[in-house]
């Protein structure tokens, strides 16, 4: 059963993935992005991350998504013709991601993994916060400024210019 | 003593020549005050070494001394002098002559345009004589030598505005130079056997044998030929006349008296080594040169030309004399002959002195002041240049009571006595007695065309006058010692053979053996003398006599004898064409080779060889000029800077400014390198 | 079925289609998804090595921060590209060619 729901969720994780890359129109590749988020938070499920899916779906699909379509209608020229959205060194592309792809396989493949069991936990939320405001505290605080940053980076780039 | 008036003798002259070349012009009358003064001054010294030669009365004095120039080893060259009686007599001819071409040419050479430098060239010579005179080695002498035939040739080039006066010295130089060649190669020769240049060494050598036979006679031969052209020869004879292109005081004092008999004084010095056959071939060259000289000089016309043939016949007598043995008496005619032939020659001098006044009054400058056929009846006129001149000539040619008979007799004694000892060599006194009658003939000639008869311009003669004091004084001093009692004190016989000159300047014995001993020489000589002295006047007498018939009374008529004999008059007149045989002969082969040569290097090696490098040395720059900017230049460094900037602008299509295409490129490598890693 | 090497083959195929999104697209949104992808297969990893190695949480943490930086640079992004598409009047990537030499 589980099995079934699991192959079914790579299914449309992978997808979609490969719907976004090969998308003739920029919305159908944003819609395919949003089921391949949703794909990854699932995926996250079954690793037992509860919170992280949480977190997943309210940001990236909440958030970056939300976004990425406001880009795409702000930028979007409604004269112009159906340009096509893949580049001209779509063959090398091929290759090079193919060649990734198989560098990566074979050696997640070879490498002798080393796998601890653990229990499932109840919640993962305690120990992420636990975490967080011990052991992650810096980077946690450092985070927060690049939040800032990027707030005030976005707000100057997209000012008008007087 | 004697050195320091050696000394004197020597430099002073070439002081003069020094102070007139630097400053002459500036000095007040142009410095001849300074020549005269320096010649005087030498004049007195001789006469006090003569003096004093008198009163020593040592037929045997003999002084030298010399300091080392160059010591190499094996080649020493002393300068030096030496100083015996023959020494003395000839600085006081030199002396005497010179001074009195100095006063002779204070008129003659007045209003020159190179008067100072006249009077410093003549200081030169003097020097360059005087250096001759008291050499006591072959090197030495060698140099002044060669110093006299330049003065010679500065002298007689005086007016080298004329083509024929310039032409004139190069001859006189050249003729010269090639007798030197001969002289070169006979001092030489001694040099290698012997190994000395120093008289003394040489005669002592040739006498312990160092030296002899064929190579002796060589070396003779060589010596004598610097003689042939100093002294001018047969067959370098041919520079004399020329030179009467100089002025007559400098034809009276070099080329009478004083350079040509350098030549003469050369053979008297070394007449010990001149082995017998070196002295036969001496003295056929004496004797045909006087014979053959006198023919010419019969029918000359320019009063100047004749006394010089007369010059060479003269010097032929003086070698023929020491060919003979007799070479006291050569040197003996030498004193005398120069008296009376610079007497000669300074009357000569005045006479064209006054043809030239008297042409200029007339504005008339293409009559001849020279030509004897101009002139006519000048006796009236002047009358001391022609009372000076007969007495000059009548010593020439004989004439007892005179200086030249003595001289000439003793001469002909030689002459006679060797072809009475020797008759196979009969040729050498019939040369000696033959040339006596026909230099009376044309001397006399010439003292009747030019002062006697009618004058031949009439309008010319009026303006004819006597030469001034300056002129004249030389005049009349060198006549006066023409007359025999000078040679023949303290004796008044004038037939004697005695006297200071014969007692005081003895012969020397001759070094090489086959050679008559002095002894034997003087002996010969004593016995011919009587039979010498009546053929001699009579020779002289005929000659005068002959020459008085033709031209005085005009008995016999020249002008149809010359008819008669045209062929020979014509070879006469024209010296026998040897010039022109030279010229043809000699010279234009020479030229003509010169030519070729110059033609092989001017327009062959120069134009094909030297050229050719320039031109092959152009081309070849021009290659590597080709090579470098072509070859090198174009194709290599802008070859490779077009080839980096097409590569540059290819490589920078790398460069498209898409993100993307970067990103491209740097997984690919990271590909590359992962592949590379795994295996 | 769940084992490491599953989650981590997962991750890789999305990271690779990701790649090839970042380098093909011409759009620059195009790209960013391409992007959000790569990020995406990161924070698989993370989680699943936090899972399989004994249930680690700063896993779980990393992939938080990823979270947040993604968000952060994604808006960073996507100011600039409008800005490129303001002063381009494109957002054709290519066209944004300044840097050609």
């Amino acid at each position: 059963m589980e099995n079934i729901a699991f192959g079914l969720i790579v299914a449309i994780t992978l997808g979609s993935a490969f719907m976004v890359v090969q998308g003739k129109q920029l919305l159908y590749s944003a819609i395919a992005l949003l089921f391949t988020f949703f794909g990854v938070a699932g995926l996250y499920i079954f690793m037992w991350a509860d919170f992280m899916a949480g977190v997943q779906i309210v940001i990236y699909i909440g958030g970056i998504l939300v976004l990425l379509i406001f880009g795409i209608m702000l930028t979007n020229k409604i004269t112009s013709v159906n340009i096509s959205h893949t580049s001209l060194q779509r063959g090398a592309g091929v290759l090079v991601a193919l060649g990734v792809l198989s560098f990566l396989v074979v050696m997640i493949g070879r490498t002798p993994w080393l796998e601890k069991t653990a229990l499932e936990p109840a919640q993962t939320v305690d120990g992420i916060g636990t975490l967080l405001m011990m052991k992650y505290l810096l980077p946690f605080e450092v985070a927060s400024l690049l939040l800032l940053g990027a707030l005030i980076g976005a707000a100057m780039l997209s000012r008008n210019v007087d | 003593m004697l050195i320091n008036y050696a000394l004197g003798i020597l430099f002073l002259p070439l002081l003069s020549f020094i102070i007139l070349i630097l400053v002459g012009k500036r000095l007040p009358r142009q410095g001849d005050w300074v020549a005269i003064a320096s010649v005087l001054i030498t004049l007195i010294l001789s006469l006090a070494m003569f003096g004093s030669m008198l009163l020593s009365h040592d037929p045997g004095f003999s002084h030298e001394a010399s300091i080392e120039w160059m010591d190499l080893g094996a080649f020493r060259i002393e300068l030096g002098f030496l100083i015996d009686n023959i020494t003395i007599v000839m600085l006081l001819v030199v002396a005497l002559i010179s001074t009195m071409t100095h006063v002779f040419s204070i008129k003659y050479m007045a209003g020159d345009i190179r008067y100072s430098r006249y009077y410093a060239y003549l200081g030169l010579f003097t020097f360059s004589m005087n250096g001759i005179v008291l050499a006591n080695n072959l090197f030495s002498l060698y140099i002044f030598w060669e110093l006299v035939g330049v003065s010679s040739y500065l002298l007689i080039g005086h007016w080298f505005e004329k083509d024929s006066a310039a032409d004139a010295g190069k001859k006189a130089f050249l003729t010269n130079r090639v007798g030197d060649i001969g002289f070169f190669i006979g001092v030489m020769l001694i040099f290698t056997a012997l190994g000395t240049f120093n008289y003394g060494e040489i005669f002592q050598g040739v006498a312990q044998g160092d030296m002899a036979g064929t190579l002796l006679t060589l070396a003779g031969i060589g010596l004598f030929m610097g003689a042939i052209g100093k002294s001018s020869q047969f067959p370098l004879h041919i520079w004399l006349p020329d030179a009467m292109e100089g002025p007559t005081p400098v034809s009276a004092l070099m080329h009478a008296a004083t350079m040509v008999a350098a030549g003469v004084f050369l053979t008297v010095r070394l007449f010990p080594i001149f082995t017998p056959e070196a002295l036969l071939f001496i003295a056929y060259v004496g004797g045909f040169t006087a014979i053959f000289a006198a023919t010419i000089a019969i029918t000359q016309n320019d009063i100047k030309k004749v006394l010089a043939y007369s010059t060479v016949s003269q010097l032929g007598y003086m070698i023929l004399a020491v060919g003979t043995g007799a070479y006291i008496a050569g040197f003996f005619h030498l004193v005398t002959h120069a008296m009376f032939k610079a007497c000669l020659f300074y009357g000569s001098g005045s006479v064209i002195h006054a043809m030239h006044h008297a042409l200029h009054n007339k504005h008339d400058h293409d009559t001849d002041p020279q030509d004897m056929r101009n002139m006519g009846g000048f006796k009236s006129k002047m009358p001391v240049t022609y009372w000076t001149m007969v007495v000059a000539a009548l010593a020439i040619s004989g004439v007892p009571l005179f200086s030249g008979f003595l001289s000439k007799d003793a001469i002909l004694a030689g002459t006679l006595a060797f072809g009475t000892h020797h008759p196979q060599h009969f040729l050498l006194p019939i040369f000696g007695f033959g040339a006596a009658l026909i230099t009376a003939f044309y001397m006399f000639r010439l003292i009747f065309m030019t002062f006697h008869n009618e004058p031949k311009l009439p309008e010319l003669y009026d303006d004819i006058n006597e030469s001034p004091k300056e002129m004249t004084f030389p005049l009349v001093l060198l006549s006066t010692l023409s007359v025999f009692i000078f040679y023949t004190l303290p004796y008044f016989n004038p037939l004697s053979d005695h006297g200071w000159f014969m007692e005081l300047v003895k012969a020397k014995d001759s070094m090489v053996p086959g050679n008559p001993s002095a002894h034997e020489i003087a002996e010969g000589i004593h016995h011919s003398h009587t039979l010498t002295m009546i053929l001699s006047t009579l020779v002289a007498a005929l000659g005068i006599f002959l020459s008085w018939s033709v031209y005085l009374k005009k008995r016999i008529s020249a002008d149809a004898w010359a008819e008669k004999l045209a062929p020979y008059y014509n070879l006469s007149l024209n010296k026998y064409f040897i010039d022109e045989n030279y010229d043809k002969y000699l010279y234009q082969p020479l030229l003509r080779l010169a030519d070729r040569i110059s033609f092989i290097d001017w327009e062959l090696y120069d134009k094909y060889f030297i050229n050719g490098f320039g031109h092959v040395t152009k081309w070849l720059s021009f290659l590597t000029g080709r090579t470098d900017y072509d070859g090198l230049d174009q194709t290599i460094v802008d070859g490779l800077g077009r080839s980096m900037s097409k590569a540059g602008s290819t490589l920078k299509e790398v460069q498209t400014g898409r993100l993307q295409n970067y990103m491209l490129f740097a997984l690919f490598g990271v590909v590359i390198i992962v592949i590379f890693q795994s295996f | 079925m769940d084992s490491l090497q599953t989650y981590l083959f997962i991750s890789a195929i999305l990271f690779s289609l990701g790649l090839y999104g970042v380098i093909t697209r011409r759009n620059g949104i195009a790209v960013l998804m391409g992007i959000e992808l790569i990020l995406n297969s990161a924070n698989i990893n993370f989680i699943a090595f936090a899972r399989f190695g004994g249930m680690n949480l700063s896993g779980h943490v990393f992939a938080l921060f990823v979270i947040i930086m993604a968000a952060a640079e994604a808006a960073v992004a996507l100011a600039i590209i409008i800005n490129i598409f303001n002063n381009l009047q494109t957002v054709n990537i290519d066209e944004a060619q300044q840097l050609k030499l």
